[in-house]
């Protein structure tokens, strides 16, 4: 992120490094490095006490570290998702976090040694009130729902939330989730690449419902003073997702990069992430949140899938997911 | 510039870029089967998404290249007030950010969409833009101004003197159609559908945030699903082998097809065809206003929503801006001064060959070519490093195609009508580039250097695996789509939309008064 500082003049790509100090590289995914997420943030929070110089890489995460095996530069993987961790346990690339998860502020129980979750959130169909009058108030309704409500979700091939709704629809419905489907599908307006598009076309009114999170509200209420952007609670349980930070095991700066584990816990780093990530903090008691993010109605259940269960539903649910669009 | 030009003598130049090109786009996908240690299997579901690529690409390229005749013919014989600004104003499409458009396309033909609330007030079913037709109304969207802009520059090659002819000899409007319409439609709408149906081919975009679900599936979204879903490489390299295959029997084919035209010289005066009266004129006048009107008004809803938005726009913006235009000035001299190179070299020794790899760039994904680039620099260079440097040339190879379409039969005519002249005349080189082809090719060159500017302010750097550390405009659009900034994304799209606009019109403006 040196690059903002450069003169446009030369727009060589040669980073101008703090030559007298030692360099923390972070791959991060590029929510997280713009001006409008954490990163920022989180670089001024660390090179606050670490006396070094943190350089984000943004990219993609896993497909890229996997390519470069223990050969790449980066120190931290920033921004990994639960879906992907074991893949990324596979390679061996990664070292333990060494944190305490025991006490974490998240709604199901942590005890994975290597990724260690530093925010999280959970998957929910978002609405605006001025528009639909009567909200789906389960998943049941919602499938029950007539043809005319439109929802937009996002693939499940290119996108994480994507993903993790074919997780929320198999662990919600069981081995019923193809009929789910193909009670949903007809009230599938698009499905798109990512969560941007799909949440644009929300705003913009195309569909009454879109797929995105229980945190998103909090956005419009507290950066837009707009409080008709409500998430559907459903009593099936909405399914849990956190964004997650990891060590490489072969970093040239082991004392730096396991001090920034250690930050990450720490209310110093988790405070940043309610009003920059729009999400909640992995190690944050509640009442240290945000009033807008206490706020928000909370799910009576939560459902997540384990690392080895998610990663054996992946293709069969993707399978039963095409089968019911492609009818 | 020179230089590039003057190896070009025995169209060595040429063979040299197409060699470079070959070896690039074939060789980062053997780079990435390579790394996946071969090429493996397709599922099902592949075979589908290849299907629905192909038949989407068919029907998307037929109707661009129907629609777009009477439109060029239109414009080719009438004249009007605003007429010039008309034409490159109908080229924008082609050039909009893809995510802009389609913001455009949903706001005229969405659910909520001005053309639905229309026909809900006259209590008419509802027109859903979701499914295969919302995939195929923008494929036409997007390629119909190119398709119109390839098919005029058709109709302005046949000399005046043509038309002039035609007229003392008492032509009726038929005859005109045989003798000197059709031949030329015979030369220039295979390339022009070829075009298109490759750009359509790779399309990806379009097809996810209009397709309705995953029936609509490309293949290059099952690509990116190879990498990022599966991290099956062997997949993604099997798929890109594919699409390249598409590609070269297309090409194959539609050179099979065309004819040139063969109308010699004129003195280029410039003089106007005279179009028929009566009901054609009529006929003509609805083609030019119904284009515009489909054309034109999703871009006047993306500005109309922007707009008011745009003071408030956040600083970082604006340094994307300028960063964003400084890197599509060098991508657009390197296009230029490859697709120059390139167009003389095929003109003078009609080689196949050398076309083929000239027409590589549109079918070979970003994403393969992405990655093939990072396993062979892996070793040597820093990602970082390389950032910069790869996202320009990568722009300007991207836009090679578009820029060689429009001056291949330009270099043609130019070498049939003018070579032997300039040879006996022993005029080579630096002469000869002054005197006779960048004049002459002016109009061309200026459309190619817009094309291939406006097309790298667009784009997204595709290249997921180097870092994307250069905000560019359209990351910066992302970005802000991405933080729930929508109201601030619709005026970064305006933004968008105008400077890419602004690059194309200063180019194609610039060779069309050169």
């Amino acid at each position: 992120m040196k690059f903002r500082l450069f003169a446009l003049a030369c727009l060589a790509a040669t980073p101008a490094l703090a030559q007298d100090k030692p360099v923390l590289t972070v791959y991060a995914g590029d929510s997280v490095t713009s001006e409008w997420g954490p990163g920022p943030r989180i670089e001024e929070g660390f090179e606050a006490f670490c006396n070094c110089d943190l350089q984000f890489v943004t990219g993609d995460l896993l497909p890229r570290i996997l390519m470069e095996g223990s050969g790449t530069q980066a120190d931290i993987v920033l921004g990994l998702n639960t879906d992907v961790t074991a893949r990324a346990r596979a390679s061996g690339l990664f070292a333990p976090h060494g944190q305490d998860t025991s006490g974490l502020s998240l709604p199901i129980s942590w005890d994975d040694e290597i990724f260690l979750p530093y925010n999280w959130g959970e998957t929910a169909f978002v609405y605006d009130t001025t528009r639909l009058e009567n909200p789906p108030d389960s998943f049941q309704a919602l499938l029950d729902a007539p043809e005319d409500l439109k929802i937009v979700i996002q693939d499940p091939r290119s996108s994480v939330s994507g993903l993790a709704m074919l997780l929320w629809v198999k662990a919600a419905f069981g081995d019923d989730a193809p009929e789910a489907w193909a009670r949903l599908a007809p009230k599938v307006l698009t499905v798109t690449k990512g969560w941007s598009e799909a949440y644009g076309m929300f705003t913009e009114g195309e569909a009454d419902m879109v797929l995105s999170y229980t945190t998103s509200p909090a956005y419009h209420i507290a950066a837009e003073g707009d409080e008709t952007k409500k998430a559907a609670i459903f009593p099936e349980g909405h399914y849990f997702m956190a964004e997650l930070v990891a060590q490489v095991a072969s970093t040239d700066q082991p004392e730096l990069a396991q001090s920034f584990m250690d930050w990450v816990l720490t209310p110093d780093f988790q405070q940043v992430i309610p009003l920059a990530n729009w999400s909640l903090p992995a190690n944050l008691p509640q009442e240290d949140w945000p009033q807008v993010m206490r706020d928000l109605p909370r799910p009576e259940k939560t459902l997540f899938y384990s690392e080895d269960e998610a990663e054996a539903m992946r293709q069969p649910a993707l399978d039963e997911w095409l089968r019911a669009f492609s009818q | 510039m020179a230089a590039g030009v003057l190896a070009i003598r025995r169209g060595a130049g040429g063979a040299l870029i197409a060699a470079a090109l070959a070896v690039l786009i074939l060789g980062t996908l053997a780079a990435v089967a390579w790394q996946a240690r071969g090429f493996s299997a397709l599922s099902p579901w592949d075979l589908r998404a290849i299907w629905f690529t192909i038949w989407q690409a068919i029907v998307s390229a037929s109707l661009s290249a129907l629609l777009a005749v009477p439109v060029a013919r239109a414009l080719a014989r009438r004249r009007f007030p605003g007429r010039a600004l008309l034409v490159t104003l109908l080229g924008a499409p082609f050039i909009l950010p893809v995510i802009v458009a389609i913001m455009g396309l949903i706001s005229v033909f969405g659910r909520n969409g001005l053309l639905n609330e229309a026909i809900r007030a006259l209590g008419l079913p509802e027109l859903s833009i979701y499914g295969w037709q919302g995939v195929i109304l923008a494929h036409v969207f997007f390629n119909l101004p190119l398709s119109v802009r390839l098919i005029l520059q058709g109709w302005q090659s046949i000399p005046a003197e043509r038309f002039r002819l035609a007229e003392s000899l008492d032509f009726g409007p038929r005859d005109i159609a045989r003798h000197l319409e059709r031949p030329m439609l015979r030369a220039v709408l295979p390339g022009a559908w070829l075009a298109v149906f490759l750009i359509c081919l790779t399309s990806f975009t379009v097809a996810l945030a209009l397709g309705g679900g995953p029936k609509a599936t490309t293949v290059e979204l099952a690509i990116y699903q190879a990498f990022r879903f599966d991290f099956d490489l062997g997949r993604a390299a099997t798929l890109g082998m594919v699409q390249i295959a598409i590609c070269v029997l297309a090409m194959l084919l539609s050179r099979w097809i065309a004819i040139p035209s063969e109308f010699g010289s004129g003195l280029d005066l410039g003089r106007q065809i005279s179009g028929p009266p009566g009901w054609r004129r009529m006929l003509d006048n609805a083609a030019i206003i119904l284009a515009a009107l489909f054309l034109l008004w999703p871009m006047l809803a993306v500005t109309l929503r922007g707009l008011p938005q745009i003071p408030q726009l956040p600083a970082e913006v604006w340094s994307a801006a300028l960063r964003s235009i400084i890197m599509a000035l060098i991508s657009a001299c390197l296009a230029v001064t490859l697709s120059l190179t390139l167009a003389l070299s095929i003109a003078a020794n009609r080689s196949r060959l050398i076309e083929i790899a000239g027409m590589l760039p549109l079918v070979a994904s970003p994403l393969v070519l992405g990655t093939g680039l990072f396993i062979l620099l892996r070793g040597s260079v820093s990602p970082q490093a390389m950032a910069l440097p790869v996202t320009v040339a990568i722009n300007a190879i991207m836009a090679l195609p578009f820029g060689l379409r429009a001056l291949i039969p330009a270099a043609r005519d130019l070498r049939q009508n003018y070579g032997r002249l300039a040879d006996s005349l022993d005029m080579h080189g630096t002469a000869r580039l002054r005197l006779l082809i960048l004049p002459q090719l002016a109009r061309p060159l200026g459309f190619a250097a817009g094309l291939s500017a406006a097309l790298a302010m667009g784009d997204l750097g595709v290249i997921a695996l180097f870092p994307t550390d250069i905000p560019t405009l359209p990351l910066k659009l992302y970005q802000l789509m991405n933080s729930y900034r929508i109201a601030d994304a619709s005026a970064c799209a305006v933004l968008l939309m105008a400077l890419s606009f602004g690059l194309f019109w200063l180019f194609d403006r610039g060779g069309r008064l050169a």
